[in-house]
């Protein structure tokens, strides 16, 4: 019975010093895996960074590539829902988030009207739906339009529209 | 002295204080915004492939200044390295941060870019790098990282064996409330590495009271304890080792190893009754811990101790049944594993959602594979693995769909050019003809703005006559033409006419000379304007024309070119992923090798403990009480 307390209490007492699961050898290993895989995710990196180009090119080019983001004014407490953009009309993008890029697509040169549609929840619990219409010009160069969103409660409430 | 080695294997504890990214101003690039999002999502290769393409963007723009990004400049550059360290890309990350260090830019940014990097050296177990790159630091810290780079400067002394170092920076950090129990815990350690035991064991009964709710300061709290349990257990100091065991929380990542403990500290003291409760609680928690499956021995020696064979017999034989249950589950673990199913456990999508992960997998249906696994799992070097597993198996998922995308974009352009090229021939032979058009009216512009900018220098009325004026100064000059040769009263007559109607002419154009050059003026830029639309039209045209073209001309080379890098770089993914879950497989198959060593161990001591305890519970009966 002694021997099994001296056992059971070496069990406790090594249990700080454990050594780690993986034996040195193994441990070389995964350090010499960790680069090379370190490596490989450069390599897919760059080609991810070629492929956007291409992607960008072939199917947003500048002359009619328009791109929405949403943010939320800084310090807001909205709990945002659902943002809906719809151009001209059109239903284009239903997302979840913060300062999120809701909408990438193409769009012809000229004038144009964007509707943004917001539902939320406020800090106190009520429901919060804002719809907004902004006319914009989509020239020539690729087009951004940030949409800001603040609640009721703000010093600038409500859905702002950038230009940048 | 001893007791000195064993502690230093503890090491100390990390802080979490990884800077986490955030716009301090106004945000004023939205792509920058962007990759913010990203990251705060988790989603760092995707945080990087756009920063990466805004930052290049910036850097190739002939005005860097005027770009949006400018404003985020400093911080852009910090947050690559920021995602490049949390998407476990260490070397891309330690350069991007030494280029910093490096550049010619303020000492503020170069102390940042310094506590960074030490950072990474340290996590990379390069201590005097680390060390190094500290030194580097002059002048004003930010506020921000302050405390963080202190504790970091302590946690260098101590791996580089400075104790005494860390043990004078730790002190100055025990109001820092970022630190709260992390400074204290270290605190204790680095004064015992300094070999100063009676105040190391000061500081870790204070690490061991401190009050908080905060998850991470509660788990070192409990480990304080832990330590300062078993040192003053070590000391033959029973009763302080109790009150530190009690300490650690029923509910925490300790709190088996505390359970079982206290029971060691009783039965140390010889109160065997004591030993009794935490060891019945143990025994009922999850059966495959090693605290566990060790109290499931324990409890029967304690009661064996009290001279209650019987009760001790029982729980023997209910310990050597349940060992052998634990065998035949590690045996399953173990053909699963084998059969794979163990890396197919890691990346089932609803794992991959949750950063409790690892927690939860052991509760999750259908795993018999992570069973004994999950403090395997739960350590550093496996986790690096997992993540890396987990990453390639992304890196995979995303290539293979980029592979899928290239016979798209293929059909695509086929498309376009199915599409555009029968009809620009048309519409070239057509836009030659209003070229040409335009290029006569052009002209003729030029030619009226020449003419009236003459005129402005030497006035001639005659050229701002209107057809009608010019048409009847040219009849009368024929008819005083045809009068030179006649005489008599009747052509004096008419030539006195002629000179009169001429007279009046010349007189309305000399009197209405300033506001006919107004208006040819004011009709010039009329028409300019028009002239500024048609050009707008037409440039739009060869935009548009040109747009035809590229929008499937020029793609074929890159195309070919993406598709071999796709495809080597899926080769070499599936290379990794599969030496990699061959390198987990093998730990996860070795850890349970240990385990159910220890598991044939134990049973064989709870075979022999069975028997003997019978033995004696029956001699006891026999005996009327003695065994």
């Amino acid at each position: 019975m002694h021997k099994h307390f001296l056992i059971v209490m070496s069990a406790l007492l090594c249990i700080w010093a454990r050594p780690s699961p993986a034996d040195e050898s193994a441990r070389a290993q995964m350090k010499g895996l960790d680069e090379q895989v370190q490596e490989v995710k450069t390599d897919v990196l760059s080609i991810a960074a070629e492929l956007n180009q291409l992607e960008e090119k072939l199917l947003y080019p500048s002359d009619t590539h328009l791109a929405v983001f949403v943010s939320l004014a800084h310090g807001e407490t909205l709990r945002l829902d659902a943002v809906q953009i719809q151009i001209d009309g059109q239903l284009d993008a239903l997302r979840r988030g913060g300062v999120q890029r809701v909408y990438s697509g193409n769009i012809a040169t000229g004038t144009h009207e964007i509707e943004v549609s917001v539902s939320a929840k406020l800090a106190n619990g009520k429901d919060y739906t804002q719809t907004e219409r902004f006319p914009f010009t989509k020239e020539i160069k690729p087009k951004s339009l940030g949409v800001m969103l603040a609640g009721p409660d703000t010093p600038q409430p409500g859905i702002h529209l950038g230009d940048w | 002295m001893r007791i000195r080695s064993q502690w230093l294997s503890m090491g100390v504890v990390l802080a979490a204080v990884a800077a986490q990214p955030s716009v301090a101003a106004e945000l004023r690039d939205l792509y920058f915004g962007e990759a913010l999002y990203r990251a705060y999502q988790g989603q760092y290769f995707d945080a990087l492939e756009r920063l990466d393409a805004e930052l290049a963007q910036h850097h190739r723009v002939d005005e860097p200044e005027l770009d949006s990004l400018q404003y985020h400049i400093r911080q852009a550059d910090f947050s690559v390295g920021d995602f490049e360290l949390r998407y476990r890309m260490h070397l891309r990350a330690g350069r991007a941060i030494k280029a910093v260090l490096d550049a010619d830019v303020e000492q503020p940014v170069k102390n940042e870019a310094a506590y960074r990097l030490a950072r990474i050296q340290f996590q990379k177990d390069q201590p005097e790098d680390a060390l190094h790159s500290l030194e580097r630091i002059q002048g004003t810290v930010p506020d921000n990282i302050k405390d963080d780079l202190e504790f970091l400067r302590a946690n260098v002394y101590s791996a580089l064996g400075r104790p005494a170092d860390a043990v004078e920076v730790l002190k100055r950090l025990q109001g820092a409330e970022s630190l709260k129990g992390f400074a204290a815990y270290n605190l204790g350690i680095a004064l015992l590495q300094a070999g100063h035991n009676a105040e190391a064991l000061r500081q870790l009964e204070k690490a061991g009271q401190i009050d908080s709710r905060v998850s991470a300061t509660a788990a070192v709290r409990d480990k304080s304890n832990m330590v300062l349990g078993s040192l003053l257990f070590k000391s033959t100091e029973y009763g302080p080792a109790q009150l530190a065991f009690d300490r650690v929380r029923l509910d925490g990542p300790y709190s088996n190893l505390a359970l079982l403990s206290t029971g060691w500290a009783e039965v140390t003291a010889h109160d065997y009754q004591k030993a009794l409760v935490p060891w019945g609680m143990l025994i009922e928690r999850d059966g495959t811990d090693a605290a566990v499956q060790e109290a499931r021995l324990a409890l029967p020696f304690a009661y064996s101790k009290l001279q209650v064979y019987g009760r001790a017999a029982l729980l023997y034989g209910q310990a050597l049944d349940a060992f052998g249950k634990e065998l035949e589950k590690a045996d399953a673990s173990m053909r699963s594993i084998r059969a794979g199913k163990f890396l197919q456990a890691l990346i089932r999508e609803e794992i991959n959602q949750d950063n409790l992960w690892v927690v939860r997998l052991r509760t999750l249906p259908d795993t018999p594979e992570t069973f004994y696994l999950t403090e395997l799992m739960a350590s550093n070097d496996f986790q690096t693995a997992l993540q890396n597993y987990l990453d390639l198996e992304d890196l995979h998922r995303r290539l293979l769909v980029w592979q899928d995308s290239f016979a798209a974009f293929e059909d695509l352009i086929r498309l376009r050019r199915a599409n555009y090229e029968p009809l620009l021939p048309q519409v070239d032979a057509h836009f030659r003809e209003l070229d040409s058009q335009m290029r006569l009216r052009l002209e003729q512009r030029e030619h009226l703005q020449k003419r009236l900018q003459d005129i402005l220098t030497a006035p001639r009325p005659e050229l701002l006559a209107t057809a009608d004026e010019r048409l009847a100064l040219e009849s009368l000059r024929k008819i005083g033409r045809a009068l030179r040769s006649g005489s008599g009263a009747e052509h004096d007559a008419l030539q006195a006419r002629v000179q009169r109607l001429q007279g009046l002419l010349t007189w309305r154009l000399y009197t209405e000379y300033p506001e006919r050059l107004t208006q040819a003026h004011k009709d010039l830029r009329d028409l300019n304007e028009d002239v500024r639309l048609l050009h707008e039209r037409y440039t739009a045209f060869v935009r548009a024309r040109q747009a035809a073209v590229h929008s499937y001309v020029g793609y074929d080379q890159s195309i070919k070119r993406l598709r071999t890098h796709v495809g080597e770089a899926l080769q070499r993914v599936d290379t990794l992923l599969a030496r990699q879950g061959q390198v987990i497989e093998a730990v996860a198959i070795d850890e349970l090798n240990t385990r159910r060593q220890r598991l044939e161990a134990y049973q064989v001591q709870a075979r022999y403990a069975v028997a003997d305890s019978y033995d004696r519970a029956l001699k006891q009966h026999a005996g009327g009480g003695t065994p």
